[in-house]
């Protein structure tokens, strides 16, 4: 035979689906909201937006050349980080702040420790965390929706969740929250767009309901408890797009379901107690970076049980 | 449905079926001229040989056997001569010993092939036993282990595997095809010997022609005391693994380390029961197996009947070969062995042969983990190949134990499954023969 056979263990097929399909795939999922952000925002969101995606790919490819590693531009979760950081960004933001949360994304939360899959928190929420802490003011400027077409006064205005933090109950318009025309960061507000991109997640299998589900589900329980109003708070902040697009991040949710059910109930009940009880009108970043650091814990205590086995498989 | 469903992890995936030689009749193909027969084709003690180079054989004849409980006999395949003992490389890296034939093309039936005489449960497991025959499903099994468990009594369901999950494949769906009264027939020899009043036939829902010529006879042959019925299940690789397979008939879960008899199942792959059905009727032991040849390198797909002991090449050549061949399969492409070369010949539990060509040979580099889950959500065991690699790298053979490392059967779903190409089952193996070492 003129060509040697290859040996290697099984198995020999493939599904034939790449770490790059899935991103490719989430980037595809995060397009209507993309669309809906240009629509209400004006060019300004599509000028973050680029801004976040250049600076993050910018910083990834930097990185691994720093680290002496393979380059790994080409799995696409750079520009998936660098999108989902701009679409929690105000649209008024500077473009050198907005640069400068994706290259804290990308090179403080994501490589220095190993890069993709490696990272312990949500790279765009911790440059989301970062840009709140460093430029307060910057980050809690609202431009009013549609204001870029003219015909509106006011340029500013406030998000429904503070203005429930403030007034108890907002004015509230559920049909305006389905569309996106509210204050907000320039991807969280449209929710029509959100949950079109969460389906598509779920159709190609790239997520599973699991989280979004339990994750909005206990967040409309606890509000409707505590006296609040359920509809406003799923449809208000960033819950939607944390839910759909945040918690569900690989590198830091849980691997198995029973983890996964834990900590989306982590992630609701720690919005719902920052957003009510906290000084802050706004807790999803929060809850959910933080239940990405109980992520270690939940699944070392919640592990699958064993096919034949009444028992958890260790403890 | 319920709340338990959204922790359950349900395993398995959906391989492609690739099943091109479905309707591809039984081609025999002729002896060749020099049979090799290794001394291990089965799972257990190895054969020794009982005859010595320049004997002649005669096709039937027993021509190795073993006193060791878990052995099953080797025939010849061929009349003619033994030219040589050798030491042949298994494809595992461990090598066995062989017996060469040399045929001389007359094909003379040995004088003790003639139906046995069968009329106590004893007779039926030694007639088992002289058959020679072994799961022909991949694992090899010897069946008369299989059909002889310690409490037979606690026996009530007797499961025919022919769910053939593994793509490619379609020795046993052939076997359905061509000889579904075999089935039936020992199928009804089995049901008496053990006395169980349950068979269930399991055929995964891609079969419809099987799952239609096996219910028209079950229906016939089924009666209120022994039931035999067919089982249509989903198309979901790894489906006919055998603790996968009883829970999708029964229900039952087989218990971490225990049998399938622990739960009164027995499950025997379909082509299994008929062979031995034929050996009942004609006395003729397992000399030749139904192959599938198939592959990228294969131009036209088929299937074979094979005399046991046949090189691969001679199958190849037999076959005819388009393309330059990268990658030899032993078995199907999820749970298959490579072969390092040619020369070896066709056993008891092969059930193809798949020829790949460059572009399905090799698999991309492996990039990082993302964690995604796939591997866990893929796992029939509900294992957590993540923290097995990770328990691996640390060297932490007690973490492994923890983790239930030895119940890996090996379906190989998890590394299919992994979108950054991780070869985890090959980790897996490692993380095996790190606890065995440990001990």
């Amino acid at each position: 035979m003129e060509h040697p056979l290859l040996v290697s263990s099984s198995p020999h097929l493939h599904c034939g689906m790449s770490t790059r399909h899935i991103m490719r795939d989430v980037i595809i999922a995060l397009v209507p909201a993309l669309i809906a952000s240009v629509w209400l925002f004006g060019p300004r969101a599509l000028a973050v937006e680029l801004v976040c995606v250049a600076a993050a790919m910018a910083a990834e490819y930097l990185s691994r050349i720093v680290m002496k590693r393979p380059h790994t531009v080409g799995d696409l979760s750079c520009i998936v980080t660098g999108l989902l950081l701009a679409f929690n960004l105000p649209s008024t933001i500077p473009l050198w702040q907005a640069a400068f949360g994706a290259v804290v994304a990308i090179v403080v939360a994501k490589q220095m420790f190993g890069g993709l899959g490696q990272n312990f928190v949500n790279p765009a929420l911790v440059g989301r965390i970062v840009l709140i802490g460093s430029f307060p003011a910057e980050m809690g400027n609202w431009e009013t929706p549609l204001a870029w077409l003219g015909g509106v006064d006011a340029t500013t205005t406030a998000t429904p969740l503070a203005q429930l933090k403030e007034n108890g109950d907002a004015l509230f318009d559920p049909l305006e929250m389905l569309l996106g025309i509210r204050g907000g960061c320039l991807g969280e507000t449209c929710i029509i767009a959100l949950v079109i991109g969460g389906i598509y997640l779920m159709a190609r299998h790239i997520i599973r309901p699991l989280i979004p589900i339990t994750y909005i589900a206990t967040v409309f329980v606890l509000t409707w408890i505590l006296g609040e109003n359920p509809v406003a708070h799923v449809l208000s902040g960033g819950l939607m797009i944390g839910a759909i697009f945040m918690a569900t991040d690989y590198a830091t949710c849980p691997i198995n379901r029973g983890g996964k059910f834990v900590y989306a109930i982590g992630c609701g009940l720690l919005t719902v107690l920052i957003r009510v009880y906290g000084s802050l009108p706004e807790g999803v970043s929060f809850a959910i970076v933080i239940m990405n650091i109980l992520t270690p814990l939940i699944e070392k205590v919640v592990r699958p049980r064993v096919f034949g086995s009444g028992k958890a498989v260790a403890k | 449905m319920g709340i338990s469903s959204l922790f359950r992890q349900s395993g398995g995936v959906h391989a492609p079926h690739r099943k091109h030689t479905a309707e591809c009749e039984t081609i025999v193909m002729p002896a060749p001229k020099t049979i090799v027969l290794p001394m291990v084709q089965h799972l257990g003690a190895p054969c020794l040989p009982l005859v010595k180079v320049g004997d002649t054989v005669e096709v039937g004849q027993m021509v190795a056997d073993s006193a060791a409980p878990v052995c099953a006999p080797i025939h010849s395949g061929v009349s003619g001569t033994v030219t040589a003992m050798k030491d042949i490389l298994l494809p595992g890296g461990r090598t066995c010993q062989a017996l060469v034939i040399e045929s001389d093309g007359e094909g003379r039936v040995h004088e003790s092939v003639r139906p046995p005489e069968v009329n106590t449960f004893s007779d039926f497991i030694a007639a088992v036993r002289k058959c020679g025959l072994v799961g022909l499903g991949g694992a090899g099994f010897p069946m008369h282990i299989k059909l002889n468990p310690p409490d037979r009594n606690s026996i009530d369901t007797i499961i025919i595997n022919a769910a053939e999950c593994e793509p490619y494949i379609t020795t046993d769906y052939r076997e359905c095809m061509e000889n579904s009264w075999d089935i039936i027939s020992g199928v009804q020899t089995v049901m008496e010997f053990l006395d169980v009043k349950r068979v269930i036939i399991a055929v995964e829902n891609n079969k419809p022609a099987a799952i239609n010529e096996l219910s028209r006879i079950a229906k016939r042959v089924s009666t209120h005391e022994r039931r035999v019925s067919v089982k249509s299940l989903p198309a979901r690789y790894p489906q006919g693994a055998e603790k996968v397979l009883i829970q999708a008939c029964t229900g039952r879960q087989v218990p971490v380390g225990k049998l399938p008899g622990d739960v009164g199942c027995i499950v025997m792959n379909v082509t299994s029961v008929s062979v031995l059905s034929r050996y009942l009727k004609t006395g003729m032991p397992l000399v030749q197996r139904r192959l599938t040849v198939d592959g990228s390198a294969i131009g036209k797909p088929v299937n074979l009947r094979v005399v046991i002991g046949t090189p691969v090449q001679d199958v190849l050549d037999f076959v005819g070969v388009d393309k330059p061949i990268r990658k030899l399969l032993m078995g199907g492409p999820m749970m298959g062995i490579a072969l390092m070369d040619t020369t070896w010949p066709i056993s008891k539990q092969n059930n193809a042969l798949l020829a790949l060509a460059q572009e399905d040979a090799v698999r991309p580099d492996a990039t990082t983990c993302i964690r995604c889950g796939r591997c866990v959500d893929a796992c029939p065991m509900h294992l957590l190949p993540t923290s097995i690699t990770k328990a691996y790298k640390a060297g932490d053979a007690e973490e492994l134990k923890r983790l239930n490392l030895m119940k890996c059967m090996e379906c190989g779903s998890c590394s299919f499954s992994c979108p950054a190409y991780r070869p985890i089952l090959q980790t897996i193996r490692m993380a095996k023969s790190l606890v065995r070492s440990s001990k």
